[in-house]
């Protein structure tokens, strides 16, 4: 069976002595890695459990995604929890999932919320034996049909939302990774991402299906730009796939004017919109570096566009979501369900083997969102609402022009909060906004972080959108707050400046 | 000092800023804490913090804190 299981265990054969998970806490090699998943694997098949959810509660380590592999290798299905995060949304999850078992270390056991689930200790389990024919026994009896995670989102009702990925739609993405990019032994990624984050999937699979090192970056260095570029160039890191906020990190200080990551050579981004600001940035400071704009929602694994930044871009321009990946063909619909035509709106629709199988417990949810492709009738094929507004331009790239649910009507017209931002980043003295509708008051409001007033703000937006999408109200920062996955919290600005 | 632990508190509500003495490392202060302080002592004190003294020594403690203001002052 295709599997993320065999893609590693052919690399580990390959490169057994290669580095594969590195950073501030140790290195350890393919081999160690491919060790300590086994005797995980062993002791979880030892519960009896098959098929079943198992949740890990451990921080961004080896033992971590030791722990991953290792729910795989006992043939079960792994949701990683934020040992950060506060309690009361561990504990829904855990209420959703309702896992067999609780995989964690003496050290997290005494933070993690009370369940019924069996807890097994990473502490112990790294120190049993491997039981090989098990674990073959245990694969024999696996398809690639088989669940291999699920990745909670925030739902719009507060209840959080598993989407579920086969193992299937995993290593079909893996190999449009691979054949793509091309990730090789050498491949060093510096790993922003939390590994309950969808991106994660992208870099710590792209390493380990080829040889190459997944390097877990001290999240404190994110706080410290200096501290961030001296570990980028310890550890040697040459890709960096992160969300633009954290990319904006290093703009912010201009920290690249004191030191350089001196062997980056490809740079991706997705999870948000990527400012012009920011990549002009990191360009006139890396020319030599690739730039690639990734876009996807957890629904189709990562990613279902792409795009390779080919030219420059100005800052009032907005860098296209691309082309569609392999396997994974997507097209824009209009709102009476046809084909939308160049340059014509529409909401986006994927297809192929990234997709989801839906989401756990919510048969309607998944109905809603999992829908008969609208295109044809003839048999049953099942396509991804995306609920991203996207237009396909005249150069045949997808261009993402918002959400469907974030759309603001004000005074009659429909506007794109993104659009407003994209106005509002080109402004010299901006260097982080985002833009907020208070529906009671009918109030578009700007918040951003930078040295221009609001009267320069508001003066520089006038020249840029029309009158309808000026802001009628202006919050300045100091910073703009971050959720845990590094994007702006639009949550929290919500609650600051509206309720 | 006083005004740094009072600036701390406003940021941070809750902890003891006149005791903490590894507020970086206990993951007291957040990536985006540190930043707004930052703003705001260059405010408050009409300094200008660069990048260099963005690092973990001079955020561990309001002692800390107050020695790198009181040095960026008298630059």
């Amino acid at each position: 069976m295709d599997s993320i299981l065999n893609l590693f265990e052919t690399a580990a054969a390959r490169f057994p002595d290669n580095t594969a998970v590195s950073g501030e806490g140790g290195e350890y090699s393919y081999i160690e890695l491919a060790d300590t998943a086994k005797m995980i694997g062993t002791a979880i098949c030892r519960h009896g459990c098959f098929r079943s959810a198992a949740a890990i509660f451990l921080p961004k380590s080896f033992a971590c995604i030791a722990s991953m592999l290792g729910v795989l290798y006992a043939g079960n299905y792994y949701t990683v929890l934020d040992t950060e995060s506060p309690s009361s949304r561990v504990r829904s999850i855990l209420e959703v999932l309702d896992p067999a078992v609780v995989i964690t270390s003496e050290e997290y056991r005494e933070v993690l919320p009370e369940t019924a689930a069996e807890i097994l200790l990473t502490d112990t389990m790294q120190e049993g034996t491997a039981d090989e024919a098990l674990l073959a026994s245990v694969r024999s009896r696996m398809t690639d049909a088989d669940l291999m995670y699920a990745l909670f989102t925030s739902g719009s009702t507060g209840k959080p939302k598993g989407a579920l990925l086969t193992h299937r739609a995993v290593s079909s993405y893996i190999n449009w990774v691979q054949q793509t990019f091309a990730f090789d032994a050498e491949t060093v990624f510096g790993s922003q991402t939390p590994l309950y984050f969808s991106m994660s999937v992208t870099d710590l699979f792209g390493a380990l299906t080829a040889g190459g090192t997944y390097v877990i970056l001290d999240k404190k260095a994110f706080s410290f730009p200096l501290m961030l570029l001296e570990q980028l160039n310890k550890y040697r890191v040459n890709t960096l796939y992160w969300v633009p906020s954290a990319l904006g990190i290093l703009c912010g200080w201009d920290a690249l004017s004191y030191a350089k990551p001196e062997y980056v050579t490809r740079i991706f981004f997705a999870g948000e919109s990527m400012p012009v600001k920011y990549l002009n940035y990191w360009r006139k400071h890396l020319p030599d570096t690739e730039y690639y704009n990734l876009f996807g929602p957890t629904e189709t694994t990562d990613i279902c566009l792409w795009y390779k930044v080919d030219r420059a871009f100005s800052e009032e321009e907005a860098i296209p979501a691309g082309i569609p990946c392999a396997n994974c063909d997507s097209f824009v619909l209009t709102e009476d369900g046809r084909r939308a035509e160049t340059g014509e709106c529409g909401e986006l629709y994927v297809r192929g083997s990234f997709l989801a199988s839906g989401y756990l417990k919510e048969p309607e949810k998944t109905a809603a969102s999992f829908v008969q492709n609208p295109l044809q009738k003839d048999y049953p094929e099942t396509v991804y609402r995306t609920g991203d507004l996207m237009k396909v331009g005249e150069d045949g790239n997808f261009h993402y022009l918002g959400r469907k649910d974030s759309q603001i009507k004000h005074m009659g017209y429909r506007i794109e909060p993104s659009e407003i931002e994209r106005a509002a980043m080109s402004i010299d003295g901006i260097n982080m906004c985002a833009v907020i509708y208070d529906n009671i008051r009918d109030t578009i409001i700007l918040i951003y972080q930078g040295d221009a007033g609001e009267k320069e703000a508001d003066t520089g937006i006038r020249t840029l959108v029309p009158e309808y999408m000026v802001p009628g109200r202006y919050e300045k920062l100091p910073v703009l707050p971050l959720n845990a996955n590094g994007k702006t919290d639009r949550k929290a600005l919500k609650k600051m400046f509206i309720d | 000092m006083e005004e740094i632990i009072a600036i701390l508190n406003s940021i941070h509500p809750g902890v003891d800023f006149a005791k903490e003495q590894h507020l970086i490392d206990d993951g007291l202060l957040s990536s985006m804490e540190i930043m707004m302080l930052a703003a705001r002592l260059e405010k408050e004190f009409d300094i200008k913090i660069r990048l260099p003294e963005i690092r973990p020594e001079n955020f561990q403690s309001a002692a800390a804190v107050s020695a790198m203001v009181d040095r960026l002052m008298d630059d």
